[in-house]
């Protein structure tokens, strides 16, 4: 359930502690990076130029929104839509705004979704893009609010959509007013399909609970990084009720190829090429 | 109608004798036609599906079962979805759409299964196809919470034309339990949640995202079982009376627009 989304992230964060103790290495943190997945420890100047990828079990680590827009689209060609939109506190809790308000000054987010109109390789697009270092790209309204115009956008103009989705879940702090964010994203999914045009996921590190229960798993077409976490429920959800520990690739990218639900595992290197590809494939001409 | 904290509601929708959608279907309907399974992978006993009579109306209902006993309950897989229960619930939606019913989703579960079995078969995916799904389907759809709606796995039979509460019903994104446990690390603060997070029907009016709420007989809907169905089908046959008479065009934009507009922001 979208309740313990939290918890895995928690867990992972554990798992972190756990594999730093094992190569304890005196070198300042933030100069290290630590893979959550195979504790492997990479310079972060060799991880960063290897965009962010464990070199020894190649895990596709978290990027940021604008890391991600630098590495998929063409340079210069962003332009944003809804760039001002933030949160109000739908059901008063406590706390709500003071933490939207530091988590915007630390990331330089006002929420945890990028959206607007940009060109790949030449390919005129609609393209939102989630960030995981604001409140784990958890929905709320901005988030649902900043898709459904894009998809509505992207209707009206027809031009594809593609969506790198990465969350927790749906954002508690909103109440019930985050869950219909999933009924709304989902409803402007089936606008833009019903108009005959395309829409592409890319799943991302990680893509979990209500996220996965809407838009995520919507895509005409949906590509996911290798070794990235997607799925509905909890890993320690799962394994508090079977009481038994999980195998390490339960709900990874390869998991949920292997079950039917993914169409693509495309390394981070190679996704810029294929969504130009995929977008040219469903243009009248295909060799252009 | 109750002024009752959340807290309280929630003992009462826990009652030992809450009637269930099987306490329903008889007073509610002279007829019930029940179908089974998704024809994809098999028939789930958390949600039951099939034709009513409802007062000489063709319908199609959807409901999520809680039993009212051990043996119901482990049969129901106490009212959590797997993956098939939601598909059984679109392929008969979309019979219903076929035939021009109306579809009737009675909503009474904690949430959609958490499982390896669940997930194998994708239960997210199994949601968002029908929160699409429902979203386009062209023939009326009113959704009522018995009792708890839980989550995703309450919202995949509740996207509809109208959302009707029972008075002590509660729908909300988390338990109260999970997000005590989670925003304050502290799940004794269980029954403090409930009460901050905004869940019952008079919330969920004022938020926008219910329509109605119908009536319980005092101390709630085991006091008097036939009274709530009585207003549970009073309440039925006026929104569908309303509902049916309008075009297809100008349903789904109402249901477009009553999704769309919920969501709190402000923009510079
Ligand atoms: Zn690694």
């Amino acid at each position: 359930m979208l309740e313990d989304l939290f918890k895995v992230v928690k867990f992972r964060a554990e798992n972190d502690t756990r594999a730093e103790k094992k190569n304890k290495v005196n070198i300042p943190r933030d100069l290290l990076f630590q893979c959550p997945r195979c504790g492997n420890a990479m310079f972060m100047d060799d991880f960063v130029g290897a965009a962010k990828v464990c070199s020894n079990c190649g895990y596709h680590s978290r990027l940021t929104a604008k890391e991600r827009l630098d590495m998929t689209i063409d340079k210069g060609t962003f332009v944003e839509y809804d760039a001002s939109m933030t949160s109000k506190n739908p059901i008063d809790f406590e706390g709500y705004e003071q933490k939207i308000a530091q988590l915007q000054e630390k990331t330089g987010l006002r929420d945890a979704i990028l959206t607007g109109e940009c060109n790949i390789r030449n390919k005129h697009c609609v393209i939102a893009v989630m960030d995981s270092h604001f409140m784990m790209a958890s929905m709320g309204s901005v988030v649902g609010e900043k898709l459904a115009r894009a998809f509505e956008r992207a209707t009206e103009k027809r031009l594809p959509i593609i969506v790198f989705s990465a969350s927790g879940g749906a954002r508690m702090q909103e109440g019930i007013v985050s869950l219909m964010q999933m009924a709304k994203t989902s409803a402007a999914v089936a606008r833009h399909s019903d108009a005959g045009l395309l829409y592409i996921t890319v799943l991302t590190d990680p893509t979990t609970g209500g996220v996965t229960a809407s838009f995520a798993s919507l895509g005409d077409i949906i590509i996911a990084e290798p070794k990235v976490l997607i799925g509905f429920a909890g890993r320690r959800v799962i394994e508090d009720t079977i009481r038994q520990r999980l195998p390490d690739d339960f709900q990874s990218a390869e998991f949920l190829l292997e079950h039917g639900f993914v169409d693509m595992i495309v390394e981070r290197k190679n996704i810029r090429r294929t969504l130009s590809r995929l977008i040219r494939l469903h243009t009248k001409e295909a060799n252009r | 109608m109750s002024t009752l904290p959340a807290s309280e509601r929630i003992e009462i929708i826990h009652h030992k004798d809450r009637p269930t959608i099987y306490d329903y279907i008889p007073m509610l309907f002279d007829e019930f036609c029940e179908m089974h399974g998704d024809r994809l992978y098999g028939d789930d006993h958390a949600i039951i599906g099939g034709i009513a009579n409802f007062r000489g109306i063709p319908i199609t209902v959807i409901a999520q079962v809680k039993g009212r006993n051990l043996e119901e309950n482990k049969r129901a897989n106490f009212a959590m979805p797997h993956p098939e229960g939601y598909r059984k619930a679109l392929r008969l939606a979309k019979q219903a759409e076929k035939f021009k019913r109306p579809v009737v989703c009675f909503i009474d579960t904690p949430g959609a299964f958490c499982g390896v079995a669940a997930e194998e078969r994708g239960q997210g995916e199994a949601i968002a196809r029908n929160l699409l799904e429902f979203s386009r389907l062209k023939t009326p759809i009113i959704s009522i919470v018995l009792g708890e709606g839980g989550s995703g796995g309450a919202l995949a039979l509740g996207v509809c034309d109208e959302l009707a509460m029972l008075e002590n019903a509660v729908y909300s994104v988390i338990s109260p339990r999970g997000f005590a446990s989670i925003l304050w690390k502290d799940a004794s603060r269980e029954k403090e949640a409930a009460d901050r997070l905004r869940i019952t029907a008079e919330d969920l009016l004022e938020l926008g995202v219910s329509d109605a709420t119908i009536e319980e007989p005092a101390g709630g809907a085991h006091n008097n079982p036939q009274q709530t169905a009585e207003n549970i089908s009073e309440y039925l046959y006026g929104a569908l009376q309303k509902i049916m008479k309008k075009e297809v065009a100008i349903l789904l934009d109402s249901r477009y627009n009553k999704f769309r507009k919920i969501g709190q922001f402000e923009e510079a």
